[in-house]
């Protein structure tokens, strides 16, 4: 970190997952605009890569009429009326035309027998407004995102993005509410480099490894989410986070909803199906915070298996063909990590956290936008970690990838645009100062006496997991909070072992868990905040949904370790907010 | 059980050669071998470096070489390699530092062969239609995951870093096979050329090594026959 290398670009893409990707070819289409992607990972590694199911689109490919405003009714209301409907609108709307956009890059979807796009069940979706299953979700066997991100990787080639892999982004310079470029710490030689930029595109994903049973990657740390949050700018609706039903048990790996789609059933020890008590008509296909939800019930009246804290996914009447050719990765995924074939046995599953409905708040554009509504000029926000906010209290499956490619593609116009009207605007004189000042400090605590950074995310993912997970309440989140505060001032007290500049994975986790802290801070205090049960967040001590008071998005500024949480409306634009029942 | 990991270190900043260090610890026969390199990572040397992402076999971030053959480490059980595993960094590459080698050289003869679907002309307003069966053509090598280990498993690509391997092959196998693609000719062109397929002897450690079970001998094969029959 002695040596600070500069780079002016145009526009800077910062992650290099789907709607990283998706930016990056839009920008690099329009020409003329130097365009860069940053990744801490090869891009091929992002998480993107693991999205099994589908894509939802409502193409009507399968003999079933479907269209796009039932797709946003199902959105509207898998977000528990949350979700703002301009944004669900603009989503659904659009997502037929990108899935189609898709294709045309060559995506190798699977096919119908009249050689259209295949579509499957998923949960949440549905025909005529709630009435029955719709086959919505676009699907390359169980590797659509693995799918997706190749194409869009390849596409990026195609077109001539450059990128910089293994660059990690530890500061934005974000100064007088304009944001001008970003500092990276280039992983292999531990230098810093100095991007200045017109516009800067966060696409850095989730932060599920919070959490101690997650589906998500050991990099899915939120880099992007605390970094801005630490620049002072809000982060929208944290206290909703998504559990999905059914991942692998102890490891947390997701099996996809598509099992559930081609017609696999959740059961409990006494063998029952018991969705059909919770969610009498879409039953084992509910919403994914309904059915997460009835598992950990029936996991508490001691029907877990064998009164153990897990419940069978049983496939084993989907037959050993539909296995095999619709969903070989799970076949897989059962018989290398579970020693099971799902062809004959049921698969044992227990809910995992998954994805952030909260983010960094943008408009339709993928614009940030501050506490009082204003613009973060020369800012945007997409995918995971942005909050658009299309999924609202609960994301419907599928829908994360339709968010990644349709806001992907708007922000990567929409930059292009800002670019052509704005100048390179002055940083400060050290630029990369702060970060280097932090990174220097935690590089010379190596081999010194200190707090082991995995002993602090251990701790933090176990408290996350116990406290702040399906279920809430005020005590356990007033014990998260206390805790959560002990871990940030241990975490300050961080001691790495590895002393060298070059690929120095050390220090880089050590600094995620410092940032992770804060999410799982600001995540905890919305939670508390909010006493009302909505999607994913459910308040055993606040058991009802409550509009008069809730109908509003929270917006949460961490300032020295406490949190200010403000609010802003939701846009009801089609579907007035009435009881949810699957 | 008990089991001891055997892992390769180079630490250059530290000091000039490459060794072993032995690590002992308590492990599940049903962890993942990088459940035990984490293990050591977190609790026993935070020095020891190595890739890793998703944990389940789809990034390909962590293809190492496990007991002498490439694995990734996330799709082994250390109950299905035994009480002593070895663990190497990938062959072929340069070592940046303990299990990290620089793949640099893997990705640009990846880039070299057109990895990408080239059609000018004006698409449908739908998807353009694609019958079961043309999809099922190259399904196979839409599975690669980009992790290595089949080039680094081949003795052709050790002995020639200009070869262009197995996996580079395996995505323009992809594309050359995709009835919807119109670049083949380009493709094989490339593909015919000296550090092409022709430097593969068919020896199939690339097939043994890929954790997706992808048939690469068999799509080498298969693109061979296309620039002999001229013809994709």
């Amino acid at each position: 970190m002695t040596r600070i290398q500069e780079h002016t670009f145009d526009a800077i893409v910062v992650g290099a997952g789907g709607s990283g990707l998706m930016a990056a070819v839009q920008l690099a289409k329009q020409g003329n605009l130097r365009t860069a992607v940053l990744s801490k990972l090869y891009p091929t590694r992002s998480h993107t890569g693991t999205a099994q199911g589908g894509i939802g689109a409502a193409l009507g490919n399968m003999g079933e009429e479907d269209h796009w405003e039932w797709h946003m009714f199902d959105t509207v209301k898998g977000s528990d009326y949350l979700g703002d409907q301009e944004a669900i609108e603009v989503m659904c709307r659009e997502s037929p035309e990108v899935v189609y956009e898709l294709e045309h890059m060559g995506l190798p979807f699977s096919r119908t027998e009249d050689g259209r796009i295949a579509q499957r069940r998923f949960g949440g979706h549905t025909s005529n407004f709630g009435e029955a299953p719709v086959r919505r979700a676009c699907y390359a066997a169980d590797r659509t995102g693995h799918m997706i991100l190749q194409t869009l990787y390849q596409q990026s080639i195609k077109h001539g993005v450059q990128f910089f892999d293994e660059f990690q982004v530890v500061d934005l310079l974000i100064e007088d509410g304009s944001c001008r470029g970003a500092v990276a710490l280039h992983i292999a030689t531990g230098e810093l480099h100095v991007f200045r930029s017109k516009a800067l595109v966060l696409a850095t994903g989730g932060y599920g490894q919070v959490w101690e049973i997650t589906s998500n990657a050991v990099t899915l740390t939120g880099d992007g989410m605390f970094l801005v949050a630490r620049r002072g700018v809000p982060l929208e609706d944290m206290e909703f986070y998504q559990f999905h039903p059914t991942g692998i048990r102890r490891m947390g790996i997701l099996i996809t909803e598509g099992v559930r789609g081609e017609g696999g059933i959740l059961r409990n020890n006494d063998g029952e199906r018991f969705m059909e008590l919770y969610a009498p008509n879409l039953k084992d296909l509910a919403s994914r915070d309904v059915v997460s939800r009835a598992i950990y019930k029936e996991i508490r009246a001691g029907r877990g298996i064998n009164g153990e804290r897990y419940v069978h996914l049983d496939a084993t009447q989907l037959g050993a063909e539909v296995i095999e050719n619709k969903l070989p990765e799970i076949a897989d995924f059962c018989r290398t990590y579970l020693g099971i074939d799902p062809v004959t046995e049921p698969i044992p599953i227990q809910p995992t956290a998954h994805y952030a409905m909260g983010g960094i708040p943008t408009d339709v554009n993928g614009g940030v936008v501050g506490m009082q509504g204003e613009s973060v000029r020369g800012l945007f926000a997409i995918g995971e970690c942005a909050c658009v906010s299309v999924h609202g209290a609960n994301r419907l499956g599928t829908n994360s990838l339709v968010d990644l490619v349709v806001f992907g593609r708007r922000a990567g116009v929409a930059m292009a645009e800002y670019c052509r009207g704005a100048d390179l605007e002055p940083t400060s004189e050290e630029p990369a100062g702060p970060a280097r000042e932090e990174l220097e400090a935690l590089l010379s605590t190596a081999g010194k006496s200190g707090e082991n950074a995995a002993e602090i995310r251990r701790e933090m993912k176990e408290l996350m997991m116990d406290n702040v997970s399906v279920f809430r309440t005020e005590e356990l989140l007033t014990e998260a909070k206390v805790k959560l505060e002990e871990l940030r001032e241990r975490a300050a007290r961080i001691a790495i072992d590895d002393p060298s500049r070059a690929f120095n994975l050390d220090l880089t986790e050590a600094w995620e868990t410092r940032g992770m802290v804060e999410l799982a801070q600001v995540t905890t205090e919305c939670a508390l905040n909010r006493t009302e049960s909505r999607g994913a967040h459910s308040r055993e001590d606040y058991p009802d949904r409550d509009d008069e008071n809730w109908l509003k998005h929270s917006l949460a500024v961490a300032r020295d370790g406490a949190t200010e949480i403000g609010y802003k409306p939701v846009s009801i634009t089609r579907f007035e907010p009435k009881e949810r029942v699957y | 059980m008990r089991v001891t990991f055997k892992v390769y270190r180079y630490q250059p900043e530290v000091r000039e050669d490459a060794y072993f260090d032995s690590f002992e610890f308590d492990a599940e026969p049903t962890d993942r071998v990088l459940d035990g390199l984490n293990h050591i990572k977190w609790h026993l040397d935070g020095t020891l470096t190595l890739r890793r992402s998703c944990q389940h076999g789809i990034c390909g971030s962590d293809a190492l070489r496990i007991n002498g053959v490439n694995r990734l480490a996330c799709k082994v059980l250390i109950g299905d390699v035994g009480s002593k595993v070895t663990i190497e960094p990938l062959m072929g590459f340069e070592v940046i530092k303990d299990l990290v080698v620089d793949m640099d050289r893997f990705f640009g003869h990846y880039r070299s062969v057109m990895p990408y679907f080239v059609n000018d002309e004006a698409p449908p307003d739908r998807e353009r239609l694609q019958s079961v069966e043309a999809r099922e053509a190259y399904d196979d090598t839409t599975k690669c995951i980009l992790c290595g280990a089949c080039t680094t498993s081949c003795p052709s690509a050790w002995s020639n870093p200009d070869f262009v391997g197995p996996a580079a092959i395996v995505q323009a196998h992809r594309f050359i096979f995709d009835n919807r693609d119109q670049g083949s000719d380009e493709r094989l062109a490339i593909l015919a050329q000296r550090d092409g397929v022709w430097r593969c002897r068919t020896v199939f450690n690339c097939t043994r090594a890929c954790p997706k079970d992808i048939q690469i001998t068999k799509a080498i094969g298969e693109v061979k026959k296309a620039i002999v029959t001229d013809r994709s």
